[in-house]
Order: C-alpha cells, then structure tokens, then sequence
C-alpha cells in the first residue's frame, strides 16, 4: 500500500529509479530487450510478415527442439560442463523412433517411453564418465557425437524412412482442439494465453508482497508494474495471434510446462541450487556436504532424455528420420544457452534466459529468411550476433566489478 | 644511515564511486630500508600499492609520487617495473607447470632473434637463484617446489628486473616459521645492497625483527610512521595506532567450562592421494571435550590439514583406516554428508577455493551446508533464507552493503566470517577450524576469537589448527603437537610455550631419522 501511495506521489522519481534499475541489471534483462528490439526490427523490414500468424506459428515449431534442448544444456553448462553430443541424440532417437513405429510397428505411446529411456540412458552413460571419472565432458560428449552420428547411420542403413502415422505427427504439428468450438478462432488457445498471463502476474505479485514483507525488495514498484504489464501483454497478444491461425500448437504446450518446471527447479528447489553452487565452485560444494558427482550424473541423464524429446518432435515434424537429423543442432543448443547470459565457466545463467536466447536465434533465422538472405550470410551474421551478446555479457560483469 | 629518500608519495587521495580509499596519504622510503606498511584490512595499503605502481594510471588520483627525485606519472605496471619497482603479490605469479627458468624470465625471455637461448636462460637463473639462497634445478616445475621456495622464486625473479624497490604483500601469511625467517633474512641482506623494501604484513612480530620504519594506515589516511632505529616498537603500540584503540588483551577473555568427551579419533592412519606408499597421517590419536578449545600446532606440512580433511568425510587421502568415536559411539564419517549429520564440520584454510562460492551472495553461501533447513519439500523458501542471513551478518558481524552482496567482494575477515556462518548454521557439536585467522587483520582475528570462545560456552567442542603459535597458547585449552603426520605431544595450554612446542617437533623429527 505504501509503495502505491509513494509511487502516485512521485512518478518522475519512479521512472528515475526504475531507469537507475534497470542500468543495474542490464545483463539481466538486456537479453529480453534484444528480443523485442530484433523482433520489432524483423517485423518492419519484413513487413509485418514476421508477426503474421501463421508465420508466428511456424516460428514456434521450427525452434520448439532447440528450446526444448536449451533447458536441458543450461543445466549442464551451469553445472560447469557442456553436451556436444545433443544434435547426434536427437538425431539418433528419430531413428530409433523411425525404425520401432514404421518397420516393426510398435505402438507409438510405448516407442515414445521407450525412446525417452533411450535418450536418459545415453545421457546416463556420458555423464557417469564426466561425474565419477572426472573426464572432461568435452572430451566424452564429442566422442558421444561422434559415436551416436555414427549408430544413427547404421540404424537407418544411410536411408530416410518415413512417413509416421497420423497420431504420432501429431506430437509436432497438432494443435490443441477448441473446446468451445467457437467460428475463426480457438477460443480456448485464447482462453489458456488469458489464464496463464493472470497465473503469472499472480505468481509476481504473490512474490513481491512476500519480499516486501522480509525486506528484501530492490526492484522500483514502476518499473515491476510495467515489466508485468508488458509481459502479460505479449502473451495474451501472442496467443490471440495463434489463436486466429489454427490455435496453440501441441508443442507450444510442451514447451511452456518444461519452462515453468524447469524455472522453479533451477530457482527455487534446493536441487536446482546445488547445481548452481556446483558450477560456482565444485570444491566448496563437494565440502559443503553436496553430493557433486551425483548432481553432475544427473543433469547428463536430464539432457539425455529431452535430447530424445527433441529428437521425437523432429522426426514428428519432418515426418520422416533422416541420417542428417540433427546435425549441428548442437551449436545453436550451445549458443542459445550463452546469448541467455549463461557463463562458460559455470554457475551462472537462467532457464528463462536460455528459452530467450533460442527464440533470438530462432526470430533471426525466421527473419532473414523472410528477407531472402542467404544461407551463408545468416551464418555470418548469427555467428556475430552470439559474439556480440557475450561481450555485451563480459562488459557489464566488469563494469559492476 | 644517510637520509637519502628514494620514495616519496605525497598527499595521495584515490576515491573509488562513493568512497574514499585514500585520503592525502604520505609515506616516505629511505633508499636501502625495510619499510613496513600496516594496517586493517580495508585500511588502504593495496590500494596504495597499487597507485605506486601503476596498476591504477596516472591521472586516476591526485597527488604525487616522486621516485629518485623525479616526479613519476606510471601509466601501467610496465612504467614501473622499467623503473625498478617491482609487487609481489599474496597470490603468486607464477605458472606451475613451467619451470623455474621459465617463469623467471616469462615475457622477459633471454632470446636472440626471437629465439629462446636457453644455455643463457639457465646461467642466469643459477646466478638469481643462489642470491636468493635456492640450489634448485633452473629446470624444476614450480609445482614441485614448495610455497616457500616458490616466494623466493618470485623475489628472484623481481631481481633479473633490476629491482630497486621491492614491494611484498603479506609474504610470509603462508610459510612456515623456518621459511619466513629466510625471507626476512633475505630482505636484510638486499637493504645492505641498498635495495629498499615495502613489506605489507599482519604479522607484527615478524615486522618488529626487521622494520627500519613502519607506517601505519588506518580507514585510508596515514596514522602515523614510526621510526624503530630509537629502539624495539612494543607490538601493542603498532596495533594502537592500527586500530585506534589499545587492545588490552587480544584474546577474549574466557572461563572453560569443559565436559566430557565427544569427539574421540583412534589409530587415525591416511596414505597420501597419488603417492600411496606414503603416510601422510600416522597411527593419531586424540579427543575432544564439550566446552574445550583443543589447538593442534605443528609445521607447514605436519600433516594437520590432511588430518582434519581426512577426518571430514574422507576429503583427502587414501586407504584411511582408524575409527571415530563421536558420544562414545563409532560414527560413521565415511563422506562428507555423513560427517556433516554425524555433527562434524570443517571449516577450511583455503576459503577462496574450498569455502565459498564466490560469485553468489552471502544469502546463497550461508545455508549451503544445510539447505533442508531453509527449504519445505525440496522447495527453498527465500525469506527464510534471507532471515538467516541476517541473522548471522548481525550476530558476527558481517561488514556488507547488504546480504545480497557478492562474497567475493568482501574482505578477507568478512569472507571469513560467512564461512563460519555456514557451518555455524550447520549447527555442529565439533568444529574443525583450520587457520581460522589467517591473512584477516587483528581487529577481524579479535571477532573471530570471540566466536570460537562463545560457540566452547554453548557446549560444542572446538579443534583449532593453526600456525601462529600465540594465537593457540591464547585460545586453546589443550594442544598437540604434529609433526611428520604423527602427534607427538599433548600438554595443557597453561604449561606450554612456544619453546617447549617447538622443542617437542624438533626432538621427535630426530627420533624419526634416527
């Protein structure tokens, strides 16, 4: 109350304050403004083809994997290590997939556990060599790379196959049904995007009378309203968007409950901050009573199975499993997670920050293809975009330094 | 001694964003002198050091610094060195796995062409290093020399650059008596070559034998120089003007009250991790009583470290055998999440690498050992979190911003004091704590002191090891001595001295060789 009262009394304080803030955490947010800068700027030179709904859709579906195996490497990386081997897994999995639903006709519910098991299995057998051998996971992910590029070609026998039954495309190209049956728009896509933008600025308004009761507020009450307000905005506008075209994809929902579960693990459970302190200081942890190889195993066989995830809605959306499946995902997996502010050496780095950073690749890619550039230029370009982030990253630690 | 001054910094104030770390500092060196800088920690003297040589440039403050009669502008720790002014820091410089040759002459290689001459190379080495008092290999990896050696390497090294001015920063915090007292030795000799000394040191009594003149900077002003020529400066004088008041007693005072025994070790044997054969710990034995204060003295190298990380969950060594009796009952200490259950802690010597996580804040650090506590179902509940780090910045002490802080941007005795929280809130019934003091000034080593008297008035039983020996006659009830890995003599504090300590390690090294 107080905080309402103070801020009504003085708005220019509070846009000071809030702008002196926001100074003091550009590395934490300047990532999110990067998002809506290159978003914004993509959708002027394209005009206004990126925001279309049925591109915005796409949008999603063509980045869900890469999302959905940045959660699992930032994890990793801020734990102190890294997965080369992910885009060989992923590809791998689709294989396996192919060949259980298409040529031995296994029901696609049990293939999809199956291969799940798979992908934790795979990530179980890296990850026991880098926690309990100490070997560098550099060194056994690029043999697993290696290893499982390998095993994908021998499984396919160097061919495509494909197509997959109907049910099982569905995991990436469906969409959720409209319950309400409403005409040229799935209500309840627009519903869920309503229900969830109200569960977060409850969830932040929760968080924020819980901090003001312990004291612990730094954040400028201008600045949360409008950072709030702005998000939950984007969400409802975003799922309108979809909404119009065919309704929020089956993988959108995917995506969106990995990132709420995986955000609280990271940030909240004590698994989640043991990992951190592990990739702050393996030393001090291991001292502090953490059992550090066993947290280390565990975010290799987290990877492992949402590699095979990735790996299953891949091979659901091309509809086919390809022996060039996954080839080099492993770089933009690796480069989402750097761009989202994560730091090489460990222990810093968010779940959040991750997803943005995929989508900034991915609005990029999206973008430039739109715009008719060609593929050796979008490298060019994505590779200086990854450079120029991390710099901006390493500035900003010095300054507050 | 001819005043002939090679050194003087006028009025030097450097401000940092809202403080000031100098303001109008002077200090003047005589060329061919010991010059000791002391002061708190936080009182300005690296930040002073680090104006004199450049590593803060010319223009980032005011006032002068006029070196051999010349007012220098240093733009970076190149114009310094060209000068002749060379740091060595706490933190050595040196690359282990090159050799000492090598890092001698790193980015200062003796080439011809841009070809490395390495008959020259070593020549001069042998030359450096017998000024210095080594008759090391020049091709020996730093990494199997010791600390010790690894100092003078480091002195010799500022020698190939032609030093005039050698500034040292807390030399001697991790050597051994035998060690420093070379060290010394040798800054001695360099000042009747006419090669003048800083030397930055928490140890006054080491400043006392060798200080021609002390200067004294207390929240970045000079306080005062003191010149020791007159006669021996008591060390309770220093340590006034340090902290601007007289620490009558520089141990809390306490009255024991000791139970009965808790912590028992029997036959505690430990092999060294890569070289096997080799005991590192033999046959120990010793206990601890609720209420005691129990010092283990000995050596760099006597094996109490590797005694205490052993016993902490097998944290160091090989083919461990022995047993530990905690209330009279086995305890199982077989890793560290059961020692830290069985009601064991460990707070260690190194807390840069083995106590903190750096790049978190104090809140994050503080329940590390024990985070169940803060957390409902694996969930972290931040205000909780947030109470208990209040809890202990206030109850020890804390000098932070807030607890949100970062601990790496604390000061070493504050850095210290989270560690201790840590394992405070751990709640233990035994403290292992391994130089609990070191490289912290005496204001923070008076604090800590306090914490360890009140935690021995709450009941829990407390193993102090250290290498200052006042500090152990000053706080301990009981000590042992380790030497070569075996304890080789217990005595109560009130009978024992420095002399009958060190009489104890001396005596039972010649028994071992003989």
């Amino acid at each position: 109350m107080t905080e309402i009262v103070s801020s009504a009394q003085g708005a220019t304080t509070g846009a000071k304050s809030s702008f002196g803030f926001l100074r003091n955490h550009l590395r934490e947010y300047g990532i999110l403004f990067a998002l809506v800068a290159i978003m914004a700027f993509f959708q002027i030179v394209t005009g206004g083809i990126l925001l279309k709904p049925v591109n915005l859709t796409n949008l999603i579906l063509q980045n869900s994997y890469i999302v959905i195996m940045a959660i699992g490497m930032l994890l990793v990386i801020v734990g102190g290590n890294i997965d080369l081997s992910v885009g060989s897994v992923l590809g791998f999995i689709g294989a396996l997939a192919a060949v259980m639903i298409v040529n031995w006709e296994v029901n696609y519910v049990v293939t999809g556990i199956i291969c799940l098991a798979a992908g934790a299995l795979i990530g179980a057998a890296q990850g026991f060599w880098v926690a309990y051998y100490k070997i560098p996971s550099f060194i056994v992910t690029l043999a697993g790379m290696l290893v499982f590029k390998g095993l994908t070609l021998w499984l396919l026998e160097g061919q495509s196959i494909g197509p997959f039954p109907r049910h099982f495309q569905l995991i990436a190209s469906g969409f959720i049904p409209d319950i309400f049956g409403a005409e040229n728009i799935n209500l309840f896509s627009l519903v869920l995007g309503v229900v969830a933008a109200v569960a977060l600025l409850f969830l932040a308004a929760r968080n924020r009378l819980h901090q003001q009761k312990s004291g612990i507020v730094d954040e400028p009450f201008a600045f949360f309203l409008v950072k709030n307000a702005v998000i939950a905005l984007a969400i409802v506008y975003m799922s309108y968007l979809m909404a119009t075209f065919r309704g929020l994809p089956n993988v959108f929902i995917i995506m969106a409950l990995l990132i709420a579960v995986y955000s609280f693990l990271a940030g909240r459970t004590t698994i989640g901050r043991r990992i951190y302190a592990i990739g702050g200081n393996e030393k001090a942890a291991k001292l502090s009573g953490i059992n550090t190889e066993r947290l280390t195993f565990l975010t290799f066989v987290n990877m492992g199975m949402l590699a095979a995830l990735a790996g299953l809605v891949f091979a659901a959306r091309l509809n086919t499993a390809t022996p060039k499946a996954g080839l080099a995902f492993e770089l933009d997996v690796i480069a989402a997670v750097f761009i989202g502010g994560a730091s090489m050496s460990g222990g810093v780095g968010t779940i959040v920050g991750a997803v943005v950073g995929a989508f900034i690749m991915g609005v990029m890619n999206n973008g430039m293809s739109i715009m008719g550039i060609g593929i050796d230029w979008q490298q060019v370009i994505k590779g200086l975009v990854l450079l120029a982030a991390v710099i901006f990253d390493v500035y900003n630690k010095n300054k507050a330094a | 001694m001819s005043s002939d001054i090679i050194l003087e910094m006028r009025d030097i104030t450097k401000t940092f964003p809202g403080v000031v770390a100098l303001d109008r500092v002077n200090i003047e060196v005589e060329r061919g002198e010991i010059h000791a800088l002391v002061g708190e920690n936080g009182a300005g003297k690296s930040t002073l050091m680090k104006v004199l040589s450049g590593v803060y440039p010319h223009g980032s403050y005011e006032g002068q610094i006029v070196y051999n009669g010349e007012e220098k502008a240093f733009r970076g720790v190149a114009d310094s060195e060209r000068e002749g002014i060379i740091i060595i820091h706490q933190e050595l410089a040196l690359v282990p796995l090159l050799s000492i040759a090598e890092n001698i002459f790193l980015g200062n290689e003796r080439a011809r062409r841009g070809i490395v001459d390495w008959r020259e190379t070593n020549r001069r080495t042998r030359e450096l290093l017998a000024r210095v008092g080594l008759t090391e290999h020049p091709e020996t990896k730093i990494t199997n020399i010791g600390l010790g050696k690894q100092q003078l390497v480091e002195i010799a090294k500022a020698l190939s650059k032609e030093v005039k001015l050698l500034i040292l920063d807390e030399p001697t915090s991790s050597l051994n008596e035998k060690d420093s007292d070379a060290l010394l030795d040798l800054l001695k000799e360099f000042r009747e070559r006419g090669i003048s000394s800083i030397l930055i040191s928490h140890k006054l009594n080491e400043i006392s034998k060798v200080a021609d003149t002390i200067t004294v900077l207390r929240d970045g002003a000079t306080i005062g120089t003191i010149d020791c020529s007159a006669g021996p400066v008591s060390e309770d004088r220093i340590i006034r003007d340090m902290v601007g008041r007289s620490l009558s007693d520089r141990y809390p005072p306490r009255t024991p009250k000791i139970g009965e025994t808790v912590f028992e070790v029997k036959n505690w044997t430990v092999h060294h991790p890569i070289h096997t054969e080799r005991k590192v710990v033999d046959d120990a034995n010793l206990s601890v009583r609720r209420g005691e204060v129990v010092g283990i003295a000995g050596l760099m190298g006597a094996g109490r470290t590797e005694l205490a990380m052993s016993l902490f969950g097998r944290a160091y060594g090989q083919n461990i055998s022995g047993e530990v009796l905690i209330d009279g009952r086995p305890a199982d200490v077989s890793t560290i999440r059961r020692a830290i259950d069985a009601g064991l802690a460990y707070a260690t010597e190194d807390r840069k690498t083995y106590g903190l996580v750096l790049d978190e804040t104090i809140r994050r650090n503080i329940p590390l050992a024990k985070l169940e506590a803060v957390a409902s179902n694996m969930v972290v509940d931040e205000r909780r979190e947030q109470a208990v780090a209040e809890q202990f910045r206030d109850k020890i002490n804390i000098k932070c911003s807030s607890v949100a802080q970062e601990a790496v941007n604390l000061s070493g005795g504050n850095q210290q004091k989270v560690v201790l929280s840590k394992w405070l809130f751990a709640d233990p019934d035994i403290l292992i704590l391994d130089e609990p003091t070191r490289g912290i000034d005496v204001g923070a080593k008076f604090e800590i002191y306090t914490i360890i008297r009140d935690l021995a008035a709450a009941g829990k039983a407390i193993v102090v090891i250290s290498s200052e020996m006042p500090e152990l006659l000053g706080i301990s009830d009981r000590l042992y001595v380790m030497n070569e890995g075996r304890i080789v003599g217990e005595l109560p504090t009130a009978e024992a001295t420095q002399e009958r300590i060190m009489s104890m390690i001396i005596k039972s090294a010649g028994q071992l060789a003989g």
